[in-house]
């Protein structure tokens, strides 16, 4: 059609004003905060437990290995904020420590396995055919096997070290967002909208990451807030058994494994690590909530 | 406007069948059509549901690939093209879609969704430049500019519907297939898209394929009119032509079942359709319409009725009726 047909509108500063623009990540995030507050508290709390791991060294009244073996199993005290263990190691500082590797473990291994899920669930549903046959038959192997005994298997022949740990969490945590996305990209795919899209010409691409992916976002939002714990709690059952990680290093779960023979007498040195845990459990689901919900258009307005 | 016969699309011996899963079943959802759209005409697609009128229109504009025949585009054949040589053409034939709540992606504004067509095609430089484009083209089809960064669910069902004009128009197409876009409105706003589909047509020169049911709907808009039964093209005819005397029997209880608003004039004795539609994976041997039709002939259950000119209509039947 040529520009004559249609009125001449051009976008001045008024008309600008009356439309505004879109939200951006920065006004969604200031939205939230406004109409929740639990996820804005949340936010803070991750923030805080992020900023205390990094700067651990700094805060930390003792070394991570420090032992003085005269104040071993002491309750909380002025000299002690949560006491210490049967080696006489600062419990704080030892749970400052070893929030870095949980905290990192908690995170990481869940965005990788969501970004492989992601890319694996979405190539599968939207190609159909043989490559969703062979993907997804990949992803029954992963999940038939206990996401454990691989994680075992990964270490044994990878060798223990913190970044096989990473690797051996993340390839149990992507088959499950793997079969979450291809199931919603095989109901979206057939939708009139992403039809729409192919009539107008748009890429295969541009409609996997345009149309498919934002409306999977939801429970991509809900499985990462529960990968994110379970990472947590299988480094921990590694570390129980022996091929995470290692004393002396420190890292919350090993420290309730350790707590765990002083279970009746000092409870204090298995409490503290858990509480922890379910702080940093509890944010992430609160904050996935706020983030669902302020990312949910029918929400506005 | 029909009066320079430019053809702008023809398909000839058209066929387009579905696999069931089994072995030597198929589905014939579209058998043997040809036809012509000419440039600037609006022909109306009609039949019952399932009669193939949806897969006839997608598989014209090469969102479906045919299973056999050809499809002429500026006399050029689109149907044995591939998806990257067909490129250049696909910006030429837009869609408009039944359902204005399904049609538009629930995440994305309306600046997002008219812009999409025209950022795929990089026709302008800037994103100021895309939102101006974007105004003007809510201003075309009558929604106001402010309301840009919306969301489809906070709109009517017509203006979601006159939306998806908005998008289809956006690329300066020559054909649209509008595939029944008022049959999921309200009453009261059939008539305003209707007529927002008719203005657009004389403004951007456009030629429209118009599938529908309602036949009050179709003597509303189109030109032309072609009625399908079973994939199979029953009969096209000037509109006028056909709802004065049709030629073909199924047309003629098409006609007899539209309502009367005027509950005096009820009283007519119908013409009411006996026997069962044929199933598309077993097609009859001869007419399509035989087990139905109160005319048929051993002709007509034996052997299959060919598209044929009488004057400047076309029917497909043995015995066509004589008004």
């Amino acid at each position: 059609m040529s520009s004559q047909d249609m009125k001449d509108i051009k976008l001045n500063d008024e008309l600008q004003l009356e439309i505004g623009e879109r939200d951006g990540i920065r006004d969604k995030l200031k939205k939230m905060c406004r109409q929740n507050h639990l996820a804005a508290i949340s936010a803070i709390v991750i923030l805080i437990i992020i900023l205390m791991a990094v700067f651990a060294p700094v805060i930390a009244p003792y070394g991570e290995t420090e032992a003085i073996l005269i104040d071993r199993l002491q309750g909380p005290s002025m000299k002690h904020l949560l006491g210490t263990d049967e080696l006489g190691r600062d419990l704080f500082s030892r749970m400052l420590y070893g929030s870095r590797l949980s905290i990192a473990i908690g995170i990481l291994p869940s965005l990788i396995s969501l970004v492989i899920g992601v890319a694996a669930g979405l190539t599968a549903g939207y190609f159909g055919g043989k490559i969703d046959y062979v993907i997804m038959r990949i992803a029954d192997v992963m999940l038939s096997i206990p996401s454990l005994l691989l994680a075992m298997v990964v270490m044994y022949t990878l060798g223990t070290s913190t970044v096989n740990l990473f690797v051996a969490l993340s390839m149990t945590g992507w088959s499950s967002v793997a079969r979450v996305v291809r199931s919603q990209t095989l109901s979206i795919k057939e939708s009139e909208y992403v039809e729409a899209a192919r009539s107008i010409g748009v890429s295969r691409f541009k409609i996997m990451t345009r149309h498919i992916l934002p409306n999977c976002i939801p429970s991509l939002i809900v499985l990462f807030t529960l990968n994110v714990p379970s990472a947590i709690l299988s480094e921990s059952s590694l570390s129980f058994l022996g091929i995470g990680v290692r004393v002396p290093q420190a890292s919350w779960g090993l420290i309730v494994n350790q707590g765990r023979q002083f279970l009746f007498t000092q409870p204090w040195l298995c409490m503290a690590p858990c509480v922890a845990i379910m702080i940093v459990v509890l944010a992430f689901n609160f904050l996935g909530d706020g983030l669902r919900d302020v990312l949910d258009p029918y929400m506005q307005r | 406007m029909t009066n320079d016969k430019n053809v702008l699309l023809s398909a000839e011996h058209l066929y387009k069948s579905y696999d069931t899963g089994k072995k030597d079943k198929q589905i014939h959802a579209v058998s043997d059509v040809s036809l012509e759209i000419y440039k600037g005409e609006t022909l109306a697609l009609v039949g019952e549901s399932g009669c193939g009128k949806s897969t006839l229109g997608r598989t014209l504009i090469h969102m479906l690939p045919a299973s056999s025949g050809s499809i002429y585009y500026d006399g050029k054949d689109i149907a044995s093209m591939t998806d990257k040589e067909f490129r250049p053409y696909r910006r030429k034939m837009q869609m408009i879609f039944q359902d204005p709540y399904a049609s538009l992606d629930p995440r994305m504004t309306v600046r997002d969704i008219i812009a999409e067509p025209i950022e795929t095609y990089k026709l302008c430089k800037s994103r100021e430049e895309t939102t101006e484009m974007v105004l003007r083209l809510m201003d075309a089809v009558g929604i106001p500019g402010e309301f840009l960064q919306r969301y489809p669910h906070q709109f009517s069902g017509g203006q979601r519907q006159r939306i998806g004009i908005a998008r289809a128009i956006a690329l300066s197409p020559e054909l649209i297939i509008c595939d029944e876009p008022v049959s999921a409105l309200d009453v009261s706003v059939q008539s305003q898209v209707l007529n927002l589909l008719k203005d657009i047509q004389k403004i951007y020169d456009l030629t429209y394929l118009f599938i529908g049911h309602d036949l009050s709907v179709i003597n509303f808009v189109a030109d032309r009119v072609c009625v399908m039964f079973l994939g199979f093209v029953c009969e096209i005819s000037k509109k006028e032509e056909l709802y004065e005397s049709p030629l073909h029997p199924y047309t003629e209880f098409l006609l007899d079942a539209i309502p009367l608003a005027d509950p005096h004039r009820r009283k007519r004795e119908r013409k009411v359709l006996t026997g069962e539609i044929p199933s598309p994976v077993d097609l009859p041997k001869g007419c399509a319409f035989c087990t139905r039709c109160p005319y048929a002939t051993e002709e007509c259950r034996t052997t299959r009725p060919e598209l044929h000119s009488i004057g400047d209509r076309q029917v497909a039947c043995h015995h066509p009726l004589q008004n």
